[in-house]
């Protein structure tokens, strides 16, 4: 007989960006248990985490366990005190008698053995005494204690637990609560005690609005959306989908005056503040709309309407002070002021980082508009409107700068300075403002190695990770030919660094095989559009058939000069010319000919006759002849292998042989 | 439509009801209620304890001169402690804003994640900004830690915005027009204190006077916490609450300076650090005056490098 299972962790609100990963690990938590079962759900509201699973069995199967005694040699002593141990553990139901043990025959002669039935245990049992320890290993990133300093951890206080296998409960106590059957609905529409069974707790639930799957709150938050313009915006929409119980959108006005600030201003009041949808009209500009999602049914007076509006026309009322305050000084005058901001304890001022930038920015071949925006870079976070929306930081000092007069390629290179923010996001929009983002975050980069500030396992305090992707999206996409080493300042740790940040960039943002990767970053990475040019062309190349047994002779001939240099006692041969005169007729001397004829000329064109010469060649010739034969052919074989090695190390290529 | 002070009675009435202690506000200049020793002392150590009280807290940075309709140098807290936290606190806390004339049924309420932490107290904790239609009007936070020590008991702390919640319940854009009392609006009463005290704080404050005040009490801080003697029989008598008074001056000091400007680049981590460590000496010291525990060592976590 099969039953389903039901378990649901009440808790307070939960951050809603953790709830997905903690499912994720709830899931797998359950998994780790190993009791059968024919399908698992997770869902989650900002209160509760509920996992459910069909076709539990009611108890574990029957097993049998044999138990080993002593020879049949033994004295007897030892036989009978293996009855008597057999006895204690079949109790008084049977009688245990000598002369009924079965003997066993094993390779080291005969014993004496019992089977024992092992019944299954209740399933029940095996939850109730596994769950009060899985629960609190449920993954998240921060954790508290509640009930006291060596109370439980939980992410937020656990308030009910509701675990019920079929139509029994699973008992156990976690944080002094114990498991039952009864959740709590909706905190200000439902009731607080609901009795629930397997089979209607979802339906009961939604009796008392709270809508269990995050799917349908989704769906109908996104079904009330629909009809309206609304700027389309999925982590935000994943946000309020975990942070209600039963969403229900809403739709406020603000006054029209307040379109006169810039839009990107507006949008991240509603949206980072007050987490609102803004509004488009049918132009593609922001109409003087936003729609909140409430955590509740309906709005019949209208009094979360006009609250929510009052709200954010304080909000815009307070950006539209800032932004007018801050136009009184040009950005250009507050260039001073950034004696004032520190970057960093150890690294000083914004002001001296600005100035490292401008060199930077020269070095790079900037022009003046480069300068001239580098100067201005951060001098919006002395701006009031930066210090209330620090989110804001580069675009407001691009729009002051627009404002402001400067020209284009400046105002948009204050403005792009932090893109790419993702490895999703654009690189900046001009080359001038490429060349100031690379210089900023290679500035951070370089300085925050210099002073020992470069992360550590997940701890990644002034994202330096993403600033050297950063670099690596910007140089590759934005095709700019420079040399990275020369960048680094010979800091090995922060070349490593980049290394790392290179080879993610290929493998996993575009896409090349990790061996490719391996293959041509070994023939140099310090030119980014040098090594994605190779990139692509080692990916055509893997197509031929010529490849993968033309690299496992590279491989093969990396090995036999590597052997030749141990065999020598590490020490390097001497550069050789190739002496012709040594050359034997046939696959060797073919093989010379055939360098001869096709050195200097792309891999691609020759690959197709240069692999059978070398097969050939391995086939037929002996490297390791007696005599100065062997040191030519060694020769021959490195002088081959340099010739090809420009693009990539092929003997990284990882082949199916 | 409740006032101002109506507001504020009917709140201390409540918890007053749920077994609060009732107190008025601490007499020495403070940034939040929870610097106030009724807070920072009373949730050391494994004593239970419930308490409320109005706390004007200042903060000398955003003072803007009587102008800006939503923003004061100097704000009012309701500050209530409850210690340890009962499993119903949000219950409590929910028909709290009942108990004001807020009706639930017809408004929107979310928890929002908001991890609450004071670097120069050493102290810390987990919570929730309370959103009522968008508007946040409560921190609500479980404390773990203060002074840099574990808690025995977790409290919950909630600490009301009392201007905001007034203007909410009383529908005005700007708390200056939030009515106290019947015919005296908020500004009235206030209007004059941040005006003056945003002209003193970021004009007329001599600097090194602050400066000068900052380091005398500091020093007298530093002298009580290294004069105190853990083995001493008459320990229950050494006065370390003056000594906290004295950090609390410091960190007020810190706090007016810094809106003066007068604090550089290099200096600011080093005050903070220099606050912290009188307010985490004063919490350890307390612990073993009141409970004989061994103090152990402060806990000094990574300079706030950022």
């Amino acid at each position: 007989m099969s039953v389903p299972f039901l378990l649901e962790i009440g808790t307070e609100e939960i951050p809603d960006w953790m709830i997905p990963a903690a499912l994720a690990s709830l899931r797998l938590l359950f998994e780790k248990l190993e009791i059968p079962h024919e399908s698992v759900t997770l869902d989650a509201t900002p209160r509760r985490l509920t996992l459910r699973a069909e076709g539990l069995p009611a108890r574990q199967a029957d097993s049998e366990e044999r138990i080993l005694g002593p020879a049949k040699s033994a004295p007897p002593q030892a036989v009978a005190g293996f009855a008597r141990k057999l006895q204690s553990i079949v109790g008084t139901s049977r009688i245990v008698r000598l002369e009924d043990l079965p003997i066993e025959t094993t390779p080291k002669g005969e014993y004496y053995s019992f089977v024992r039935e092992v019944p299954g245990r209740p399933t029940k049992d095996i939850l109730a005494e596994a769950l009060p320890g899985l629960i609190p290993r449920i993954n998240f990133p921060k954790t508290m204690y509640w009930t006291g300093k060596s109370g439980p951890r939980f992410i937020r206080p656990i308030r009910w637990i509701v675990a019920l296998l079929g139509e029994d409960i699973v008992p156990f106590e976690i944080a002094g609560v114990r498991s039952g059957n009864v959740t709590s609905g909706h905190r200000r529409l439902g009731a607080h005690e609901i009795i629930v069974t397997t089979s209607d707790y979802e339906r009961r639930l939604r009796d008392h609005y709270v809508i269990l799957s995050a799917e349908e709150r989704r769906a109908k938050i996104s079904n009330e959306l629909a009809g309206i313009l609304v700027k389309r915006d999925d982590a935000l929409l994943e946000t309020l989908v975990y942070l209600t119980e039963y969403p229900t959108t809403i739709v406020g006005r603000f006054d029209r005056q307040f379109l006169e600030l810039p839009a990107e201003v507006l949008v991240t009041v509603m949206r980072h503040h007050q987490k609102y949808f803004s509004v488009e009209n049918e132009w593609g500009g922001l109409a003087p709309q936003f729609v909140a999602v409430m955590n509740i049914d309906a709005d019949p007076d209208g009094f979360v309407r006009r609250g929510n509006e009052r709200v954010l026309r304080a909000r815009f009322n307070d950006a539209r002070f800032f932004w007018e305050t801050d136009q009184k000084r040009k950005l250009a005058d507050r260039m001073a002021d950034l004696n004032h901001v520190t970057f960093q304890a150890k690294l000083g001022t914004y002001a001296h980082k600005s100035g490292r930038i401008v060199a930077l920015v020269q070095k790079l071949g900037g022009d003046g508009h480069a300068i001239r925006a580098a100067h201005l870079l951060k001098c919006d976070l002395t701006t009031e409107l930066v210090k209330e929306f620090t989110e804001l930081q580069g675009i407001v000092g691009g729009l002051y700068a627009r404002t402001q007069g400067e020209p284009e390629p400046v105002w948009q290179a204050v403005y792009d300075q932090y893109k790419p923010e993702s490895m999703d996001d654009a690189i900046p929009r001009n080359r001038t403002g490429r060349i100031v983002a690379l210089a900023d975050k290679l500035d951070t980069l370089r300085e925050c190695f210099r002073v020992g500030l470069s992360p550590t396992g997940s701890r990644d305090p002034f994202a330096l990770r993403r600033a050297a992707q950063g670099v690596v999206k910007i140089v590759v996409e934005g095709g700019m030919d420079l040399e990275l080493s020369e960048l680094l300042q010979d800091d090995a740790q922060l070349s490593a660094f980049f290394e790392e940040r290179i080879r993610y960039y290929f493998k996993d943002i575009r896409g090349f095989r990790y061996d490719e990767v391996n293959a041509a970053m070994a023939a140099g990475r310090s030119n980014l559009a040098d090594l994605e040019a190779r990139l692509k062309r080692i990916q055509n190349l893997r197509s031929s058939a010529d490849f993968e047994p033309l690299a496992a002779s590279f491989k093969r001939i990396r090995n036999i000069l590597e052997q030749a240099r141990s065999g020598s006692g590490g020490q390097a041969q001497p550069p050789a010319e190739i002496d012709e005169s040594l050359l034997e007729p046939g696959p060797e001397k073919d093989l010379y000919e055939e360098y001869r004829n096709i050195a200097g000329q792309p891999i691609e064109n020759v690959i197709g006759r240069l692999r059978p010469k070398v097969d050939v060649f391995f086939d037929k010739v002996l490297v390791n002849a007696p005599d100065a034969r062997r040191q030519n052919r060694l020769t021959l074989l490195s002088t081959l292998l340099a010739e090809f090695s420009t693009i990539a190390d092929f003997s990284e290529i990882v082949t199916q042989s | 439509m409740l006032s101002f002070q109506q507001i504020i009675f009917k709140l201390k009435e409540y918890w007053a009801e749920r077994g609060c202690i009732i107190q008025e506000p601490y007499d020495v200049e403070v940034g939040a209620g929870t610097m106030c020793p009724e807070t920072f002392l009373r949730v050391l150590g494994p004593k239970p304890y419930r308490v409320a009280y109005v706390q004007p807290s200042r903060r000398p940075a955003d003072g803007r001169y009587g102008d800006n309709p939503n923003r004061l140098f100097k704000h009012s807290q309701l500050q209530v402690i409850l210690k340890p936290s009962p499993d119903d606190i949000m219950e409590q806390y929910l028909a709290s804003l009942e108990a004001i004339g807020i009706d639930l049924r017809k408004h929107d309420i979310k928890f929002e994640e908001d991890n609450w932490e004071s670097p120069t107290l050493g102290a810390w904790g987990i919570g929730w900004q309370v959103m009522l239609d968008g508007l946040e009007i409560t921190q609500f936070t479980y404390f773990q830690q203060c002074g840099g020590i574990d808690l025995d008991l977790v409290p919950a702390e909630l600490t009301y915005g009392l201007e905001r919640l007034s203007a909410f319940l009383q529908v005005k854009d700007s708390v200056y027009d939030i009515e106290w009392t019947e015919g005296v609006s908020y500004g009235d009463v206030r209007y004059l204190d941040e005006l003056q005290y945003s002209v003193y704080n970021f004009e007329a404050a001599d600097i090194p006077t602050l400066w000068k005040l900052f380091d005398l009490h500091e020093g007298e801080a530093a002298r009580l916490l290294a004069a105190y003697d853990p083995k001493s029989p008459g320990k229950r008598r050494y006065p370390l609450l003056a000594a906290y008074d004295q950090v609390l001056k410091c960190s007020n000091l810190f706090n007016t300076l810094d809106a003066r400007g007068a604090i550089s680049v290099t200096e600011r981590v080093g005050v903070i650090q220099r606050v912290r460590k009188l307010a985490v000496g004063v919490a350890h010291a307390w612990v073993d005056q009141q409970w004989g525990m061994p103090p152990g060592l402060p806990v000094e976590e990574e300079a706030a490098a950022q």
